[in-house]
């Protein structure tokens, strides 16, 4: 056949209309996982292929909230101390089945227990299996925080921490957390293919795992003996499809009902669309400009919080985000609980902000601004975001150098205590916990660290180090609000933006809920006839 | 014909050492180091960096890395990828089929209409098909492939519905790929729509794919074609009063060939570069994407990998030119 026989026929076919979608939900997705065991990695597009439709861990996070509940775990308890967290585990929960292993028994507490210890315990022959690296087990303080885990019966599983750790069950909830078949670990073991845990992956979730060609597309059906709501859909397929125009171009022509992450620019023609929905979120992030705080003049607070007046955010919602963002005052994101909405934002007032700086002396000053080499949620062009700023500063008399590095030497230098000059860098939530943002970018001990103001104040750490181990989340938010506005009067950041997430879809798509963690579930999500 | 190609392979051993040596430095050049790009805004602590440093084996003096590396290539090792833990070599024959298959197309398409179309303008020379098609393959040169492939994607598939947006065969389609190949497994598979599906999915990614070298094609074939026309043969083939279509079809295109020839073995580097475009956005599932990727994350297994394989293939392509030549012209076969 020649190309130009092949070409005709293909636009007749075409023309004639060849299509069927037989109950399947199709998601654009942005990007191939990395594996579909979640302990090993620590993408989102990952966990969105791995830990929600496939596995279900002990706490499960609801829907569209940072709130947690019930999973696999039916209830559990805090002892007294805070160190002992008693899960009691549900009964009756099936493991999907595939070519290679069918389940004898239900999940019960070695489950639990060999989910957890392959990621803490060297001596697991399950530990070294496809390079484990275990980044979040290891980022969530797991090996300082658990002493051990006891299995008390067959439903029952108790974990002893080293300290009362309030955070510690959102962080069951986490995908690190997602709970694996050690009946089909062993098996895999014995059969001398062990990495077939991460390759077929076999768990409790809503669907089950059924083939994946990388860069191409994933392939789930339902899981109809689930323990909980059944899915909606009986097929649901992700087509990777790592251009977001051409996702777009995709949900218009019907070949994928939801897509993920829009362009930004594209969001208003989209929105316009009618047959077209966009549902939108903030993120659960904040992007900031972090000052050294221990070199002078950034050491005064008076100096930083002039400085946060020159700051025009509104301009930078506009260009920088394109209008994707929201200008932010606190340092955690307003859908997490204990966003205290109290506070004022210093305002935008260049005049007041020049006065202020020649009201503590300061005259002829210069400072390096550190923009990030790459793109991030909470910061889509960080070059950009530093001209801006060096625009705004210049207003005032402070001459901006902006300096960049290749984003690990960034990461790495920025956390210097000698560092010269404010830092760009932002933070997306892992647990919905404010101590996931509190603690890690504005503790003590987060200095020379994950704290790159190098902010260390006494008052406000010991809000958030009395909140850590309290239990009652009345009590620990009261605390947190409180840190906010210490950390409003100190400014040890200039706080600048949460993104805000788009999703697009298709109108006969129901049930969808954009999840301020950053998942994409389908577990509830269905299709209209 | 025996004696020279082993001659040119032996010529690949100092070339596979030299691409084994730059795949290597290249991607350590570059500053920042995997587990960083991994740990990202979380950080990592010191004692996590060296347990990872090791079990990755980078804390190793760099010329025992190299050695490590070049020992497990000629055993057919080409090391284990950092981030997906999976080997190397199962990536890469995972995804080059697509990109083959796509390349094999793209290039067929460049062939079939660029030859012609560069006879034609050349025995029309300074007509008005000459200079249209000139211009318009002046313009294929310089078209940024990107914005080409999203044009043709609004147009074919967004208004016009003609062609699938994008992947590599309808969703609906789904069966197992012992080749690789979308057109030869939908043929396989003997499901009804599956063949059609695949050769609708291949049209426009071939069109964008093609449209770079066609126009080198085009080009090369027209001047190439000038320069025969001109000769003595070709006015003593005239003079015996021969058929225009025998001159120019068997006595000048034949003679034009070499050029040609050795066009089109040079454009097989300059579709895989267009391929990692290409590919990004049809969501191709093929290994320009793949590399790309890896270089972001460092993921130095893959990167050198990657590169080493493709550099072979250049190799073999340009060995299979070299072969042509001799085919088209004896005189090269016998020197």
């Amino acid at each position: 056949m020649s190309l130009n026989k092949l070409l005709a026929t293909g636009l007749l076919l075409s023309v004639l209309g060849v299509s069927a979608q037989a109950q399947a939900l199709v998601y654009c997705s942005e990007g191939s996982p990395e594996g579909f065991d979640p302990a090993l990695y620590t993408a989102g597009t990952t966990f969105d292929a791995s830990s929600h439709p496939i596995y279900n861990r002990l706490v499960e996070f609801k829907v569209g909230t940072t709130e947690t509940i019930p999973g696999l775990a039916e209830s559990w308890e805090v002892s007294d101390d805070g160190k002992t967290v008693t899960f009691k585990l549900r009964k009756g929960v099936k493991f999907h089945s595939n070519d290679m292993f069918t389940p004898t028994r239900d999940f019960n507490a070695d489950d639990v227990i060999f989910s957890f210890d392959r990621q803490g315990n060297p001596e697991n022959p399950y530990h070294t299996v496809s390079g484990g690296t275990w980044e979040y087990f290891g980022g969530m303080s797991m090996p300082d925080l658990i002493d051990r885990i006891e299995k008390v019966d067959d439903y029952t599983v108790a974990f002893h921490l080293t300290r009362p750790e309030a955070p510690f069950i959102a962080n069951m909830a986490m995908d690190f957390a997602s709970i694996v078949s050690k009946e089909y670990a062993d098996a895999m073991l014995a059969a001398g293919t062990p990495e077939m845990l991460n390759q077929a992956p076999i768990g409790t979730g809503p669907f089950k795992f059924q083939a994946y060609q990388k860069d191409a597309v994933i392939r789930y059906v339902r899981n109809d003996d689930y323990w909980g709501d059944n899915a909606k859909v009986e097929n649901l397929i992700f087509a990777i499809t790592p251009d977001a125009s051409v996702r777009y171009q995709k949900v218009q022509a019907g070949e994928c009902h939801v897509m993920a992450y829009p362009n930004p620019a594209d969001v208003q023609a989209m929105k316009d669309a009618e047959d077209i929905v966009v549902m939108e979120q903030e993120g659960l992030n904040v992007g900031y400009l972090a000052y050294n705080t221990q070199m002078p003049p950034f050491d005064n607070p008076k100096v930083r919080k002039a400085l946060n007046m020159a700051i025009d955010k509104q301009a930078i919602i506009d260009v920088v985000f394109q209008g994707s963002g929201q200008i932010a005052k606190n340092p955690i994101p307003p859908t997490m609980w204990s966003y205290n909405d109290e506070i004022q934002d210093d305002p935008y007032d260049p005049e007041a902000a020049k006065a202020a700086l020649e009201a503590e002396g300061i005259t002829d000053l210069s400072m390096k601004i550190w923009a990030m080499p790459v793109q991030r949620p909470y910061n889509p062009n960080a070059r950009r975001m530093a001209e801006l700023m060096q625009e705004d500063f210049a207003k005032i008399g402070v001459d901006v150098e902006i300096v960049s590095y290749e984003w690990g030497e960034y990461l790495e230098r920025s956390k210097a205590k000698d560092r010269d000059g404010a830092v760009l860098l932002g933070w997306t939530g892992d647990n919905g916990d404010p101590d996931n943002f509190l603690a890690v970018l504005l503790g003590c001990d987060g200095v020379e660290k994950s704290n790159r103001a190098q902010w260390c104040n006494e008052e406000f750490d010991a809000l958030i180090q009395k909140a850590k181990v309290l239990s009652s989340q009345e009590e620990r938010e009261e605390l947190y609000k409180q840190a906010q506005v210490i950390f409003k009067e100190q400014a040890p950041w200039a706080t600048i933006a949460h993104s805000v997430v788009y999703m697009t879809m298709r109108p006969e798509v129901e049930g969808y809920v954009v999840h301020p963690l950053g998942g994409h579930i389908f577990n509830q999500v269905g299709l209209k006839q | 014909m025996l004696n020279y190609v082993l001659a040119r392979l032996l010529t690949f051993i100092p070339t596979f050492i030299g691409v084994t040596l730059v795949s290597f430095s290249f991607i350590r050049a570059l500053p920042g180091d995997p587990i960083q790009v991994m740990a990202g805004e979380r950080g990592i602590s010191e004692e996590r960096y060296a347990e990872l440093a090791a079990q990755f084996g980078y804390d190793r003096p760099i010329y025992v890395q190299y050695w490590d590396y070049l020992t497990g290539v000629l055993q057919g090792d080409l090391g284990v990828s950092f981030v997906t833990k999976r080997p190397v070599w199962d990536e890469f024959f995972s995804l080059f089929p697509a990109t083959l298959e796509l390349s094999i197309c793209a290039m067929i398409f460049a062939v079939a209409l660029g030859l012609p179309a560069g006879v034609i303008a050349a025995v029309n020379r300074g007509k008005f098909f000459d200079r249209a098609l000139m211009s318009t393959a002046l313009v294929g040169y310089s078209m940024p492939i990107f914005w080409w492939a999203l044009l043709l994607i609004i147009v074919f598939s967004g208004n016009l519905q003609w062609t699938p947006v994008s992947g590599r065969i309808g969703l609906q389609y789904y069966f197992p790929d012992p080749t690789g190949f979308m057109l030869i497994d939908s043929l396989a598979s003997g499901q009804k729509g599956a063949f059609l599906s695949a050769v609708r999915h291949l049209i426009l990614p071939t069109i964008v794919l093609g449209t770079i070298p066609l126009a080198v094609i085009a080009r090369q074939t027209r001047s190439a074609m000038l320069e025969v026309l001109g000769e003595d043969y070709i006015r003593t083939a005239r003079a015996k009063g021969l058929t225009p279509a025998r001159i120019n079809g068997i006595h000048a295109l034949r003679n034009a060939l070499i050029p040609v020839v050795t066009v089109i073995g040079l454009s097989v580097g300059t579709l895989l570069a267009g391929a990692i475009l290409t590919e990004t956005i049809f969501s191709w599932p093929g290994i320009g994407k793949w590399m790309v990727d890896s270089i972001f994350r460092r993921d130095y297994p893959v990167v050198q990998g990657g590169l080493l394989l493709v550099a072979v293939l250049v190799m073999v392509v340009n060995l299979i030119v070299d072969m042509l030549y001799g085919l088209i012209n004896p005189k090269i076969r016998k020197r």
